[in-house]
This record gives C-alpha cells, sequence and structure tokens, in this order.
C-alpha cells in the first residue's frame, strides 16, 4: 500500500520534470536568436517562401500558444514537422531510436559485465596491484572523451588489424533482418537469420566498448569503493566470527549491500552513456538518434531538437525510477526511507 | 558580561585556525603519500604553464589562429615538426599549446560562473527552506533532467556556433551541481545541535552561514572545483568535435581531433597527438582531485 | 575445586599498530585465561584495549595494521597467532564466538534474520564433518529452536524479519542465539548491553547466565560496568591502558578493590546508601604513541613511587587466586 503511493508520487514528479524541460527548451529555443525558416529553406528563398514556412510552422502566433498547440500535440503522438524531413519528428525518431537503444544496451552489458568483476577483484586484492590496475584502468576510462575512445579502436580494430569493420550497423554487402524491434541483434536471433547477427555484432563492439568507457570506469571505482566499505563493517566481521566461510561473505554478504552505491549510480551511468552516444555515434557513423539530433541542431529544426531532448528526458527520469525502485527492493533501509518521504 | 568573555572569542579563534592548521598538516600528509595524486598535481601544473607561456614555449606561435601555408600541411612528425603538421601547414604541436589555452579559459569561465552561482542558490535554498527551497530545487531537478553534454547541447541549438555560446551553455547548467551540493550540507549542518546552540546564543544569520556552514562547505566544494574542471573541459571537447563549440580555424582540441578524424589513418599524428593532450589534461585534474578528496576527506559521490 | 582445564590462555601478549604519529602501543604484556564452564570478566574504561585483546585471541586482529612483536595466544591448546586462516575459520562458532556491542551494526541489514541463522548454522554443519547437505527444512527448524532458546517470541516470523525491524534487545538476543546455535566452548561478549535500556541489558545478562548454565559455555564478558561484573562475573580480570592491574574472583575485588586503579574505579561507582559522594580518577588515558613507562597508571597514582615509571610491575600473588600488578604489594620488578 505505503510502496504504491510512493511510486505513484514519483510518477507524477517525473511528468512535472518533464514539463518544466518542454518549457525550458521550448523557450530556449523559440526566443533566441535565428531563424530557423530562413535556416530551413536556405539562402535564396523569397521573403514569401519564408513567411509561408513561418505560417506552416505556427510562429507567428504568440509563445504561450505555440507551446500549449505542441504540449497537447505531444500526448496526441504528434511531436511537430520537422524542417528537414517535413513528417512528423516521432516517426522520425522511431526510426532512429532503436539504433541508439542497441547501443546503450549493450553498453550498459559491457559496464556490468567488466565493471563490477574488476572493483570486486581490486577490492580483494586491495593496494595490491590488481587493485592499482583497477584504479589506473578506472581513471584512464573516465579521462578519455568517449570520440577518442572511438577513434582508437578505430584505428586498431579496422585500419590496423583489420578484423572489425569502421563504421555502421550492418555491411553494405549484409541483407537486413525483418524489421520487428528496430534492433538489429532481437531482430535477426528472431527470424534466424544468423549472418547478419554475425555482422550487427561485429559492428556493434566497438562503439558500444567505447560508450561503456566511462562507466566501467565509474563502476569499477564505485564497486570496490562500496566493496572495501562493506568489508569493513561490523557485521562482516561478525559473520566471519560466526565461522562463515570467506567465499560465502564475499559473494553473499559483501555483494549485496555493496551494490547499492553502484546500483545508484546507475542511473548516472545511463547518463553517461547516453551523452557518450552522442559522440560515438558521430564517430562511426551510427544511424541513430544522435545523428538525427545533431543534425537537427545544426540546422536548428527545432521541432527535431525537441522530440530528442524530450525523449531522452523520458528515458532518463524512467532509468532513475527504475533504479529506485530496485534499491528499494534490494535494501530495506531505502525502502522504508522511501515509505517514510 | 564577564570580563574573560572578552577573550573567549579570541580563543575560538585561535582554536580554530590550529585546528584548520592541523587540518593542512594532516591533508598535506596524506596527499603528499598518495603518489598518483601528487602526479596529477604535477601533471595540471605542468599544463597550465604551458598554457600560460604559450608564447614563449611554443616552437612556433604564429601558427596559432589563421596560419596558412600549404607547401608545408601533413607533414609527419620529424625534428622540425615533432607531433608534425596538420591539413593547413602549422605545427601541431604548437597548436595543441595554444588549443589548450581554450580548454584552461572554458574550465576557468565556467566554473568562475556557476560555482558561485550555485553555491549562493544552494545555500540560500538549504537554509531559507519552505517555498524557495522547494522551488530552486524544482528548477536544479528539470536542468539535472538530462545528462550534461545533451542539454549543453539543446541550448547550443538555440545559437550559432562559436566558443563562447559553447562556455555560456555549459555555464548555464553547471551550477546545478554546486546548488545540489552546498543545498545538502546547508540542510544537514542547519540541524546540528551546534547550529541552534549559535542562534540561542544570538548568532544572527549571517553568522552562522560564514561561521559554521560554509567552512563545512569548503572542503567538497574545492574538491568538486578540481574534478569539474576535467569534466567541463571534456564536454567542451565534445562540443567542439561536433561542430558546436570553437569553429575553425580557433586551434580547440576538439576542433583539431575533429579535423583530424578525417584523415584517418594514413594523416594519424593529426588525430593522436591532440587526443593524448587533451586525456592528459583532463586525468591530471582527475588525479589531482581524487587525491584531494582523499587528502580532505570527502566521501565518494562529490 | 577441581582444575576445570584451560580454554583461552593469553600469555605477555603485545600489540601495536603502525598510525600517522607513531606506533601505537596498545597491548604491553596482557596475561588472561578461562577455563571450560567459567564467568570471566574484562573490565576496563572505554580504550584500554579490551577489544583488541579479544580479537587478537579469536584470530580476527588484521594483521597488517596490528603487530605481534611478543606473546602468545593459546585456544583450546592450539597457539592461535600461528595458525592459518583455515584453522582460524575451523574454530570460529566451534570453539570460540564473539558478540559485539550494538546488535544493529552486527546484523547485516539486507538480509533477514533468518537468512543469516540458517547459515551460521549451515556452515558450522560442514565444518563438524557432516558432509551431506542438511535439508532446508531441518536448518529452518534448527533455527526456530535456538530463537527459541533465546526466548524470542513467535520466531518462525521472526526468521522473515530484516535487523531493522526488531528492537534492540531482540536484536541482541538473535545474535546470541547465533553465537550459541553451534555450541561454541568459549562466548566472548563484548560489552553486549551497552547500546541497550538498563532493564533489557539485565534480561540479557540473565539469559548468558543461563544458557552458560545449562550449556556448559565459558564466557568473557568484556565490560566497563562493574554492575554487570558482579551481576555475571565469577573471577575477573582488571585492565587499565593495556596492562592488567588486578585479577582474582570478581566479589572479593569489588569489595576490597587492592591496585590504585581499581579502587578508584569502584569509588566512582555511585552508591544508593552512605554519605560518600562518587570520585572519579583524575587525569586521562594515556596515549598510546607515548605510553607512560613502567606502570602505565603512574602519572594518575595518589600512590606512585620512583619505582612505578621504571619498569613495569610483575603481579604478586596477595591472596589464592588473587593478583595484583603494584610496587604497593611488594614484587619483584621486570629484567
Amino acid at each position: 500500500m505505503k510502496f504504491s503511493y510512493f511510486l505513484a508520487r514519483r510518477l507524477l514528479y517525473t511528468i512535472l520534470v518533464l514539463l518544466g524541460l518542454s518549457i525550458l527548451i521550448f523557450v530556449i529555443a523559440r526566443t533566441l536568436p535565428g531563424d530557423p525558416a530562413r535556416l530551413a529553406l536556405g539562402p535564396f528563398a523569397s521573403k514569401e517562401q519564408i513567411e509561408n514556412l513561418r505560417r506552416e510552422m505556427e510562429m507567428d502566433k504568440p509563445l504561450p500558444v505555440q507551446y500549449w498547440t505542441y504540449i497537447t500535440g505531444i500526448f496526441r503522438g504528434d511531436f511537430g514537422l520537422s524542417f528537414q524531413t517535413r513528417r512528423n519528428v516521432a516517426l522520425d525518431i522511431a526510426h532512429y531510436l532503436p539504433a541508439t537503444v542497441e547501443l546503450v544496451l549493450v553498453s550498459i552489458l559491457w559496464v556490468l559485465l567488466l565493471g563490477v568483476p574488476l572493483g570486486v577483484m581490486a577490492a580483494r586484492y586491495k593496494d595490491r596491484w590488481p587493485d592499482n590496475a583497477v584504479r589506473v584502468l578506472a581513471f584512464v576510462g573516465v579521462a578519455v572523451p568517449p570520440f577518442v575512445v572511438g577513434l582508437v579502436l578505430q584505428l586498431i580494430f579496422s585500419y590496423l588489424l583489420g578484423i572489425l569493420p569502421t563504421t555502421g550497423r550492418l555491411g553494405l554487402m549484409t541483407a537486413a533482418p525483418v524489421r520487428y524491434t528496430g534492433l538489429l541483434i532481437v531482430d535477426s536471433l528472431i527470424t534466424g537469420n544468423f549472418s547478419a547477427l554475425g555482422d550487427a555484432l561485429s559492428h556493434i563492439i566497438l562503439p558500444s566498448f567505447a560508450i561503456a568507457m566511462t562507466g566501467i570506469g565509474q563502476i569499477a571505482r564505485l564497486t570496490r569503493g562500496s566493496m572495501s566499505d562493506v568489508a569493513s563493517q561490523d557485521y562482516i566481521e561478525a559473520s566471519r566470527g560466526f565461522g562463515i566461510p570467506n567465499r560465502v561473505v564475499a559473494f553473499k554478504y559483501m555483494l549485496k549491500p555493496a551494490s547499492i552505491p553502484p546500483l545508484t549510480v546507475l542511473g548516472l551511468t545511463f547518463a553517461s552513456e547516453l551523452s557518450n552516444a552522442f559522440l560515438v555515434e558521430t564517430v562511426f557513423a551510427w544511424p541513430g538518434m544522435a545523428k538525427y539530433g545533431i543534425r537537427a541542431i545544426l540546422r536548428k529544426d527545432f521541432n527535431a531538437v525537441m522530440g530528442v531532448v524530450l525523449i531522452i528526458g523520458l528515458a532518463f527520469v524512467v532509468v532513475n525510477l527504475i533504479v529506485d525502485i530496485l534499491s528499494g527492493y534490494i535494501d530495506p533501509r531505502i525502502r522504508k526511507r522511501q515509505e517514510e518521504a | 558580561m564577564m570580563p574573560s568573555d572578552q577573550h573567549a572569542p579570541r580563543k575560538r579563534e585561535d582554536a580554530r585556525w590550529a585546528a584548520f592548521r592541523d587540518r593542512l598538516g594532516r591533508g598535506w600528509y596524506k596527499f603528499s603519500r598518495n603518489r598518483i595524486s601528487l602526479i596529477g598535481g604535477a601533471m595540471v601544473l605542468f599544463f597550465v604553464f604551458l598554457a600560460s607561456f604559450a608564447h614563449f614555449v611554443t616552437p612556433y606561435p604564429h601558427h596559432a589562429g589563421a596560419y596558412t601555408d600549404f607547401m608545408n600541411a601533413f607533414k609527419p612528425p620529424s625534428a622540425a615538426h615533432w607531433f608534425g603538421t596538420d591539413s593547413l601547414g602549422a605545427d601541431v604541436l604548437t597548436r595543441i599549446i595554444f588549443g589548450s589555452q581554450i580548454s584552461f579559459m572554458l574550465a576557468g569561465v565556467v566554473l568562475g560562473i556557476s560555482v558561485p552561482f550555485g553555491v549562493f542558490l544552494g545555500l540560500l535554498a538549504g537554509y531559507i527552506g519552505g517555498k524557495t527551497e522547494t522551488i530552486i530545487m524544482r528548477i536544479t531537478d528539470i536542468f539535472l533532467s538530462l545528462p550534461a553534454l545533451v542539454m549543453a547541447l539543446a541550448i547550443c541549438a538555440a545559437f550559432t556556433p562559436s566558443i563562447d555560446k559553447a562556455m555560456l551553455a555549459v555555464a548555464s547548467i553547471w551550477w546545478t551541481w554546486h546548488c545540489r551540493l552546498v543545498h545538502g550540507i546547508t540542510r544537514s549542518i542547519k540541524t546540528e545541535e551546534f547550529v541552534q546552540a549559535s542562534r540561542v546564543l544570538g548568532a544572527s544569520h549571517l553568522r552562522i552561514i560564514f561561521r559554521d556552514i560554509l567552512p563545512n562547505c569548503a572542503s567538497p566544494i574545492i574538491v568538486k572545483i578540481t574534478l569539474d574542471a576535467g569534466f567541463v573541459i571534456l564536454v567542451g571537447a565534445g562540443l567542439s568535435f561536433l561542430g558546436l563549440g570553437a569553429q575553425p580555424p580557433a586551434e580547440d582540441l576538439g576542433t583539431m581531433i575533429s579535423i583530424g578524424s578525417k584523415y584517418l589513418p594514413e594523416r594519424w599524428w593529426m588525430t593522436v597527438f591532440p587526443s593524448l593532450a587533451i586525456f592528459l589534461i583532463i586525468l591530471g585534474f582527475n588525479l589531482l582531485g581524487d587525491g584531494l578528496r582523499d587528502a580532505l576527506a570527502v566521501e565518494e559521490g562529490v | 575445586m577441581a582444575e576445570r582445564s584451560l580454554l583461552l590462555d593469553v600469555r605477555n601478549l603485545h600489540v601495536q599498530f603502525r598510525v600517522y604519529e607513531g606506533i601505537s602501543r596498545v597491548l604491553d604484556g596482557v596475561s588472561l585465561q578461562v577455563r571450560e564452564g567459567e564467568r570471566v570478566g574484562l573490565v576496563g574504561e572505554t580504550g584500554c584495549g579490551k577489544t583488541v585483546a579479544m580479537k587478537a585471541a579469536m584470530g580476527i586482529l588484521k594483521s597488517p595494521p596490528a603487530q605481534f612483536p611478543t606473546g602468545e595466544v593459546f585456544l583450546a591448546g592450539k597457539d592461535v597467532l600461528k595458525m592459518s586462516p583455515t584453522e582460524i575459520l575451523a574454530m570460529k562458532g566451534k570453539i570460540i564466538a564473539m558478540i559485539f556491542q550494538d546488535p544493529l551494526s552486527s546484523l547485516n541489514p539486507v538480509f533477514t534474520v533468518g537468512q543469516q541463522i540458517v547459515d551460521v548454522i549451515r556452515y558450522g554443519r560442514r565444518r563438524a564433518g557432516d558432509g551431506r547437505r542438511p535439508a532446508r527444512a531441518t536448518l529452518r527448524r534448527t533455527a526456530v529452536e535456538a530463537l527459541e532458546s533465546v526466548r524470542l517470541p513467535d520466531p518462525e516470523r521472526m526468521l522473515k524479519m530484516y535487523p531493522l525491524e526488531l528492537s534492540g534487545g531482540m536484536r541482541q538476543r538473535a545474535l546470541i542465539a547465533m553465537a550459541l546455535v553451534n555450541r561454541p566452548r568459549l562466548l566472548v561478549a563484548d560489552e553486549p548491553g551497552t547500546a541497550l535500556d538498563v532493564t533489557i541489558q539485565a534480561q540479557i545478562l540473565e539469559l548468558l547466565k543461563g544458557l552458560a548454565r545449562e550449556a556448559q559455555i565459558a564466557i568473557l564478558m568484556i565490560t566497563h560496568d562493574l554492575g554487570v561484573v558482579r551481576e555475571i562475573a565469577e573471577r575477573v580480570y582488571i585492565m587499565y591502558a593495556g596492562q592488567i592491574a588486578e585479577t582474582g574472583r570478581a566479589k572479593a575485588i569489588l569489595d576490597a578493590p587492592e591496585h590504585p586503579y581499581t579502587r578508584g574505579l569502584v569509588a566512582s561507582v555511585p552508591r544508593l546508601t552512605g554519605e560518600v559522594l562518587a570520585e572519579g580518577i583524575p587525569g586521562t588515558v594515556p596515549d598510546y604513541t607515548e605510553a607512560p613507562p613502567g606502570c602505565r597508571f603512574h602519572p594518575r597514582c595518589d600512590h606512585r613511587m620512583d619505582v612505578c615509571e621504571k619498569r613495569k610491575p610483575l603481579p604478586v600473588e596477595t591472596a589464592a587466586g588473587r593478583h595484583v600488578a603494584c610496587y604497593l604489594y611488594g614484587g619483584e620488578t621486570h629484567a
């Protein structure tokens, strides 16, 4: 009972924040200098053409009215028309989103499968060479700009060694699988198209790893820190004192409480993955939201920019909500705090 | 009021100073024992030095800015040009050092604007509470609802790409982190007993803020600023890489990498050396910030 | 009195730590013994090194910061300081178990009481050589019985609860259950009632006494509270700043303390009758990086003599089973 109340309040709050975000971006986009209609039509457009476009885009109406039309449109699924593609931004996003989703999901896999074990190992061998090695790795991971990682990976694996492709999601010769979800890996598995699967996998390795570097560093360090914090706790000493063997203590009694801080940071890791995606998609010419979004920004296609921003904002707050729920599920202390708040 | 009370505030000052000096001493002890943070500090000092005296340190200071010499373009690293030359014929090493100036300037401007602003708002929100707090923190939440880079991109969307617009964009979101940090600290200290005791003794709000709250914020803020410097430079490089920050022919590191990436893999030096430079600068700040965090005993998560 | 066999034998133990300010010599030649089925108290102020001594005895003192320049610790005849980690592990729960001061911090917050106690039982069984995997139902039954033995209400329900849902007294009882479920021969209790209300503390002490009598478990009670000592200990060691000041039968020491420190301790306990007000002992516990030479109590002692700061006094037997380490009672000096 109490938990669903907490959930409802969080959802309401989330919606409010998103609305606030939409207002913020809308205001920035519409009130600041630069004439998008002129930009969209190019320098040779006549004044009349520009005026027509402005009327078509409803840019002559007062700001709050524009906003209202926009917001009500959102709830109908109408994200406005893109200046460039002249179709509903929602369609554009639906087209480009799966590529980015797939990329980010695989990156998160990297972060969990590499970051956590590295952190555990570092805590286990605290202050000895594995700990220092992981520490160095973590520092490097956080300090290297993701686009640099992408370029370096490209340089080594594509150009020098030639074992992995440079750009794109699929090779030019490979037939794409039938589109169910838009996620190539899933689609090719469903349809049994294994050559496409292999190709898709080989294409996604480098960019997803480039995106994951920051996250791996963050999670490894955090896991190491929280593992070593938990290790010095009284209850761990007590459970050892009761004769529970070290391996059980480590993997069960230390890991569970130690996983809370990394879990809470997962939301932030997801944020950095999204940011990194923008940079890495450019390096690997990945046909995803980032590419679409950046083009929209350079061409001042405001509806497209708003659409991208809102979707990313939505994804971000949803992920944070999931992380909060999971934390409450694992740690009863957090659950209590949530119910009391 | 008894005559001895006149000495009491004095003694408190001395005691505070002694405690502060002791803390500094301990902090330095811990810091200097940590090899990694010393390396970070050295790196930062080195790069700042290079950037500050760029004019005197670089071999071809006139290559900065809009310089073209197509005869000399695309030369690989050699004795004359340690890092080779770029597509316009300028010495890469020189441009990297001048480019780091832009990075440091970015960090300085962004943090110089956003930190005081954020700290002020955080204090306000944490101390006054009530409606003010709610409004400020909700606005903070809105700004934080997007990852930093994405938010900066969205703001840059409204302007024509240029370095100062990029700085403005990043500064306009950065204050939120410091606001949150200071707000949290203020709130937790405000409820401590010694603050209530001060109030009972008649201390004014300002006094409490300056005497009790701000000193406790000092360490986390210092650590955060150091780490932020690296992160701001990272975001700035990302923006330039995407074409939204410094525009060519300015020698921003991100822009250099973006241009250089078109010439991979044959003319690798145009990409590799600026990448190395920016990596080392960011790494230096991260190591330094981490060491400070250890030395000043601030918790992780800052 | 038949001599019961020696369970814990600490001989001239020195323990020190490397810190910022130098070397902290916490334990300076501590010797104490606990026999089978005995109830022994270890008394001293906060910071006198009692917990360090006990952790060393259990083999859970982490060795890089801690150093053991001299001394030995024998548990059931085996030298703890020389044992391998596996041997130490085999001892835990079976020979020696420890409960800490704060029951909340001793229980893992993210697991239920049931999960934790079942694991203690399971791994205790395994080490006892019971090769077969014990059935879930058996483990559960043993857990419930253990919780019943410490008089916890509704043990079935308690298995599913998290530590933060229990009261302090209930947590402490659960901890005692966990400590005793594998029937150790020695239970070390580190100030088990300090974090609790006085009435609850009294109940816990009664519980411990009863359990010890029923199951013939020796108890080493570490405390700073003389009331607790009077309640539960047969023999007692008085400890100050890493040195044993006095030892003997609890009643005898509390009624007629001999060492100046013990006298000060007893005098500082407020009494309900009589006109003498409680007095404290002037001064503070020394800094272990610059511990006073000789008898560490001498700076605070009203009866100090020149020899007190030169060499540490050896224990002198002033009565049967009673030893005092103080030059007031004569005694040879350290070589």
